[in-house]
């Protein structure tokens, strides 16, 4: 694990970075960053986004090439999955080994994931035992399960953490990073390294279905009421 | 080609199993099936018949449909038991190979610790303390900052097994960290225990409890809400915690002298455990009470200092020093004035 593979075709290791808000993907992926740098790994970054956000400067900041994609009001995993292969051809274009994208998984129903890409999941130990629980798609469907600020919670709360992350998955490598210290980021950028090299995404499949996203709020409707709601509508039953 | 056969030879044997022997047998199972919302009922029938039965809307809710549910159980299953084996196994002893300092020159020497043994490390701020137990941790194979090997029983862990993350050496102990869960005492203690895959859990509970409140010196009840603890017994629960329900055999515990519990009995606890115990630590009371004493410089380890007997038979009077300033704290906790007379703390008769 310790060797990069120099690759002859054009083409480039890719890494989904997924996680809730403010879970640490952000720190993650500099930490790790920094690591593979070292090692002489030419590494670009893809910050995906719904709203403005201050992320890409850290990465600029950590002299890392990065573009930034806003979803604005579109649903920002299908604004992703429509973006990635142009992402994927500028990172060939640019030279790099290996594009990291980072993407928030706002709803906990979405996931990035990409069938023979590897996928990596962050969540923060502060956000409690029942997340692993409630993260669904974006945790069952990583290769590597990212655990953060462990620093500041119980042993016995890191280890029932993650005995909760291997229920939801167990198939994933379930490693603990600290985004201050970047204690653990060695093992992470192991895993990097090793992601498939890939030239193009086209024809390959999600490996979970993104939300049916088709009701008339979807393209803009604000006016509440049965009258202003067409479409794939789903309703709570109070029976 | 022959293993994939047994395994899924295995895998079709727990689907065949009836749901009473299935729970009896993986236990933990019914906390998976709470989560998924399955009640495991009727008990006679198999588990492959009550995956079978679960309608299509319930299993969407969780972002599954049957044949990845299935797979899921098998995983799980797989993954607890190969868990469960590993934590039968134990360590006897872990070797650190020298690396290099923050100048690039080799260190002095390495150490190699054993189980029941308490080591501190010293130096100042900034020296490097933080790097030795994060090698240890991650068990560094020569590529960390400092070059060091962490080597558990003189071995080089295989990839594999480090980068999956499954074999946890070491448990971490720290002024800074803190109970986020809003459980009870005794509902923490019990989460703590089944994600361990143990049995006798009620006495395993009593045992941690009763330890926690020997260490912390005020007592508190197995109903108090772990967030609602003082600093002093959040440390001591902690503490017993990782002593009787950690599975690491190595504990690292970063500045616990003002954490206000009976240090000395809180380290001889985890020493009675077999594990190996680091301690980073300036407390003279605490470092006279491990055997050994790595000191760090400038990001390397310059010595090793073995604890003479000369400075044992001082650690017998810091005690008594210590208990008397525990007694002056007491007054203060109480109200009370602190007008003593100055021979008190020198005077051995």
């Amino acid at each position: 694990m310790n060797q990069v593979l120099k690759k002859a075709d054009p083409s480039i290791r890719l890494v989904t970075v997924a996680g809730p808000p403010s879970s640490g993907k952000t720190s993650l992926i500099l930490h790790t960053a920094t690591v593979l740098l070292e090692q002489g790994v030419r590494i670009g970054i893809i910050k995906f986004d719904c709203l403005t956000g201050d992320d890409h400067k850290r990465y600029e900041r950590a002299g890392l090439p990065v573009k930034k994609g806003l979803a604005g009001g579109l649903c920002p995993d299908h604004f992703f999955i429509a973006n990635i292969e142009a992402c994927v051809q500028w990172g060939i274009n640019q030279g790099f080994d290996l594009l990291i994208s980072e993407s928030a998984g706002l709803c906990n129903r979405c996931s990035p994931h990409i069938k023979g890409v590897l996928a990596v999941c962050v969540i923060d130990h502060l956000s409690g035992v029942h997340t692993p629980r409630k993260i669904g798609p974006m945790l069952k469907n990583a290769d590597l399960v990212i655990l953060t600020k462990g620093d500041i919670v119980s042993q016995a709360e890191r280890e029932v953490f993650s005995f909760r992350v291997r229920q939801a998955n167990a198939k994933a490598a379930v490693l603990p990073v600290n985004g201050l210290t970047g204690q653990g980021s060695l093992l992470a950028a192991g895993h990097f390294k090793t992601a498939p090299a890939i030239d193009s995404l086209n024809g390959r499949r999600l490996r979970f279905t993104m939300p049916a996203a088709l009701c008339s709020y979807c393209l803009g409707e604000t006016k509440i009421g049965p009258d202003s709601q067409i479409g794939n509508v789903k309703t709570m039953d109070f029976t | 080609m022959e293993n994939a056969n047994i395994k899924s030879s295995t895998d079709r044997g727990i689907l065949n199993l009836r749901l009473d022997t299935l729970m009896e047998k993986y236990p933990y199972l019914l906390d998976f099936f709470n989560a998924l919302e399955i009640n495991p009922f009727p008990i006679q029938n198999t588990l492959a018949m009550l995956i079978e039965s679960l309608p299509m809307d319930h299993l969407v809710q969780f972002g599954l449909n049957h044949k990845s549910l299935s797979a899921q159980i098998l995983e799980f299953i797989a993954k607890m038991e190969q868990c469960r084996d590993k934590i039968h196994g134990s360590m006897d002893h872990l070797v650190i190979e020298g690396g290099f300092d923050k100048n690039g020159c080799p260190e002095t020497m390495g150490i190699t610790l054993f189980p029941g043994e308490v080591v501190s490390v010293v130096g100042p701020t900034g020296s490097g303390k933080s790097q030795l137990l994060s090698d240890i941790e991650c068990l560094a194979q020569g590529d960390t900052p400092s070059g060091r090997k962490v080597l558990p029983d003189g071995k080089t862990l295989d990839a594999p097994s480090r980068f999956s993350g499954e074999f946890r050496l070491v448990a971490q102990l720290s002024q800074n960290m803190n109970f986020v869960m809003d459980l009870t005492v005794e509902a923490f203690l019990q989460m703590h225990a089944e994600s361990r895959l143990i049995d006798k859990i009620p006495e395993k509970i009593t045992q941690v409890y009763q330890s926690a409140v020997m260490l912390a010196g005020e007592p508190f009840s197995l109903n108090t809400a772990i967030t609602s603890l003082s600093g002093g017994q959040s440390r001591a629960l902690m503490i017993a915690d990782v002593a009787y329900l950690s599975a690491s055999p190595v504990v690292l515990i970063d500045e616990i002298e003002n954490a206000g519990i009976d240090r000395i009995k809180a380290v001889s606890l985890l020493l009675n455990k077999e594990k190996i115990v680091l301690i980073a630590t300036h407390d003279p009371l605490l470092a006279l009470s491990c055997d050994r004493r790595i000191v760090i410089k400038n990001g390397g380890i310059a010595d090793v200092i073995k604890t003479l007997a000369a400075e044992k038979k001082s650690a017998a009077c810091l005690a008594d020093l210590d208990r008397k300033l525990g007694l002056l704290r007491e007054r203060v906790r109480k109200g009370k004035r602190l007008i003593f007379d100055q021979n008190y703390f020198f005077d051995h008769s």
